[in-house]
């Protein structure tokens, strides 16, 4: 086990090292002139070429590159070239409401789809069942953003029972921050929601036309038992694959969630470096939650084997 | 054999209908068949694949999904009918006073659950036992089925166990509460020969100890003839013949139940020069969907008369305690004989 993670951890070096140079790349390929933004419309050609030489960007991609790499082996994730703060320091001003979105949004989405698929799945070709379908099929369909604006005109704006945007800290007490989370998570939850409830609905339905159910059922175990420990646990290892994917889902998510409702977190700022061509900061970012995804499904994997006995590394 | 039994009566099977509704039609799985168990006893319910015999198991335990399922007639267990029971009622006499044992020991287990888990369960569920109680209990009930070293199988799951010992665990849980019926059906099809006589021996001695009364679904005459003290034999939904064992292996009455015994090989008989070719029933089984004018079994009977055409055959006392439902069973059972 503590050797499979070993080698799993060792294997998130090539991975990452695929990512920096992905992302490394497609910043150089980008149109857009950081030295021009910054230089400003009014700037002649040599103040932007003297800007330039000073972000040292007029010098060869693989050096660039490699400086890059360097830098980030020691832990130095690059300068701001808008702000001129570390771009780790940013990163870190801006984590707090990022993983309190994503944190909350987890929670609440896996303990409302898990029991709508279980349901459905249990009641299949009931109302129960075909309106947790016509859900699903509707969070696919329906945009972040307009959920997001839909439930802050209704819930904020007309009956004015929460917050309509902004972001108050965990260290200024649970209910403002979590009531500043509500609307965002589910705004943001509604897509992986979806997600989750029709991969719970399609495996507890396998599951629960399996033999062992027969079995359990003969024992004269009740219907929640059977539901929730014998299918359930068989059931585990897909759904749990499909939380741990719908992450990535969530992070893509975030970016636009926090814009709508102005929340100051790394997608919030994501936008804006991309915006101010501030690729220091882009790089950072990407490379972050790259990592964050890679390790995701490392401990995805490793709950595999909590659900499963059948599965050992 | 004395002629009459007064062991107490446990279940009575009354006049059973489990019918399906599908695409094209009803089938009727079961179409009124009767019979009881009385306390002690061993059954057995023999006959083809699709002849009705699982699903009067399943129709007792009312594991049946209804719908589609629709199980009618009257199933008195201890004098209560089963059909009238709440699902509450039957949740306590599943797995406690009725429990069943199945044919695939290599599904029929929870592979994500250990083996004592799966024991304790009854045991916590039913006589409301601890934990701890519910996993010594298992590890007696695992030594009890013969599986050596208990204390260590019954922190491990199914998939480290081979099929023959994964019954053997069935068959743990199943009498881990002491019921007063084991219905068991076809628990020794899925495995090796050698352990089906093992598994066989186990239920007989369990039997025995326990005290429980058994219902035995089977196609295989051999294990019939082993372990049954009646047999009833079934055929398209329908019972055709029910007779004492010794009865029937002597004088089957209903061309059915001949042909089953005819179609058993004999061991060897290609070695002594014996050469009777092994007698088999050709067709197959009518389908369930349609109404069958006559007798059920005219189309494939090599004894059909117009009259089994037009005329289903009523259940007739041939001998005492032997039943067959057939027009000619009284003359082709002496000429059988």
């Amino acid at each position: 086990m503590w050797a499979y993670i070993f080698r799993r951890v060792l294997a998130t070096i090539p991975v990452m090292a695929i990512v920096a140079l992905f992302v490394f790349s497609l910043l150089y390929l980008a149109p857009g002139d950081p030295a021009a933004v910054i230089a400003g419309d009014q700037a002649s050609p040599e103040d932007v070429e003297r800007i330039r030489a000073s972000l040292g960007l007029d010098r060869p991609y693989l050096v660039r590159f490699g400086e890059w790499v360097f830098n980030i082996l020691r832990g130095d994730l690059g300068t701001s070239i808008f702000t001129n703060l570390p771009v780790s320091h940013m990163i870190m001003q801006r984590v707090e409401p990022t993983l309190s979105l994503m944190v909350v949004t987890l929670v609440l989405s896996v303990t409302i789809a898990v029991p709508m698929g279980v349901v459905a799945a249990w009641k299949q070709g009931t109302h129960a069942d075909r309106a947790v379908m016509a859900f699903a099929v509707l969070g696919f369909s329906v945009p972040v953003f307009v959920v997001g604006y839909v439930l802050a005109f209704v819930f904020a704006l007309e009956l004015d029972w929460l917050p309509v945007q902004g972001y108050t800290p965990l260290s200024e007490g649970l209910w403002p921050w979590f009531e500043n989370l509500i609307l965002p998570a589910i705004a943001l939850g509604t897509v992986y929601i979806a997600l989750i409830a029709r991969i719970t609905r399609a495996t507890m339905l396998e599951v629960l036309s399996q033999d062992y159910i027969r079995t359990a059922r003969a024992k004269g175990v009740g219907q929640r038992a059977i539901l929730f420990l014998h299918a359930l646990k068989n059931a585990a290892v897909p759904i749990v694959t499909v939380i741990g994917i719908g992450i990535a889902l969530l992070i893509g998510g975030a970016v636009v969630t926090e814009s709508v409702f102005a929340i100051p977190g790394l997608g919030r700022l994501t936008v804006d470096a991309i915006l101010r061509r501030d690729y220091p900061v882009i790089q950072g970012v990407v490379l972050l939650f790259s990592f964050v995804y890679v390790l995701v499904n490392l401990v995805i994997d490793l709950l595999y084997t909590l659900f499963d006995p059948r599965i050992r590394y | 054999m004395s002629e009459m039994d007064n062991r107490p009566m446990l279940l009575e099977v009354d006049n059973l209908q489990t019918h399906f509704r599908t695409m094209d039609g009803v089938n009727r799985a079961v179409d009124g068949v009767s019979f009881h168990v009385r306390s002690g006893e061993t059954l057995a319910i023999v006959g083809e694949s699709g002849c009705g015999k699982s699903v009067t198991a399943m129709s007792i335990l009312r594991l049946i999904p209804e719908p589609p399922g629709k199980i009618a007639g009257a199933i008195r267990f201890q004098g209560k009918d089963l059909l009238k029971a709440s699902d509450r009622e039957m949740r306590d006499i599943r797995g406690n006073e009725i429990s069943m044992i199945f044919q695939e020991p290599m599904t029929s287990l929870n592979p994500v659950l250990t083996n004592g888990q799966q024991i304790g369960e009854t045991l916590r569920l039913h006589q409301g036992m601890s934990a701890q109680q519910a996993e010594a209990r298992a590890i007696e009930m695992l030594k009890l089925v013969g599986i050596p070293e208990p204390e260590r199988r019954v922190r491990e799951y199914p998939h480290q166990l081979s099929g023959g010992m994964r019954q053997r665990v069935m068959i743990a849980i199943a009498l881990a509460c002491n019921p007063k019926l084991l219905i068991a059906d076809e628990p020794t099809t899925a495995l090796d020969v050698t352990i089906q006589a093992q598994i066989l021996d186990l239920m007989r001695d369990l039997k025995t100890s326990v005290g429980a009364a058994i219902v035995i679904i089977t196609h295989d005459l051999g294990v019939v003839a082993e372990v049954a003290e009646r047999v009833v034999v079934m055929y398209a939904g329908r019972k055709v013949e029910e007779a004492r064992v010794g009865d029937l292996f002597r004088t089957p009455r209903h061309p059915y139940t001949q042909g089953l015994l005819g179609s058993v090989p004999k061991l060897g008989s290609s070695l002594t020069g014996e050469t009777t070719r092994l007698a088999e029933i050709p067709g197959l089984v009518p389908s369930l969907k349609q109404r069958i004018p006559g007798c059920v079994f005219a189309t494939r009977c090599p004894k059909v008369t117009e009259l089994c055409r037009a005329v289903p055959p009523a259940l007739q006392e041939k001998a005492p305690g032997h039943i067959a439902a057939c027009h000619y069973a009284e003359v082709e059972g002496v000429a059988a004989a």
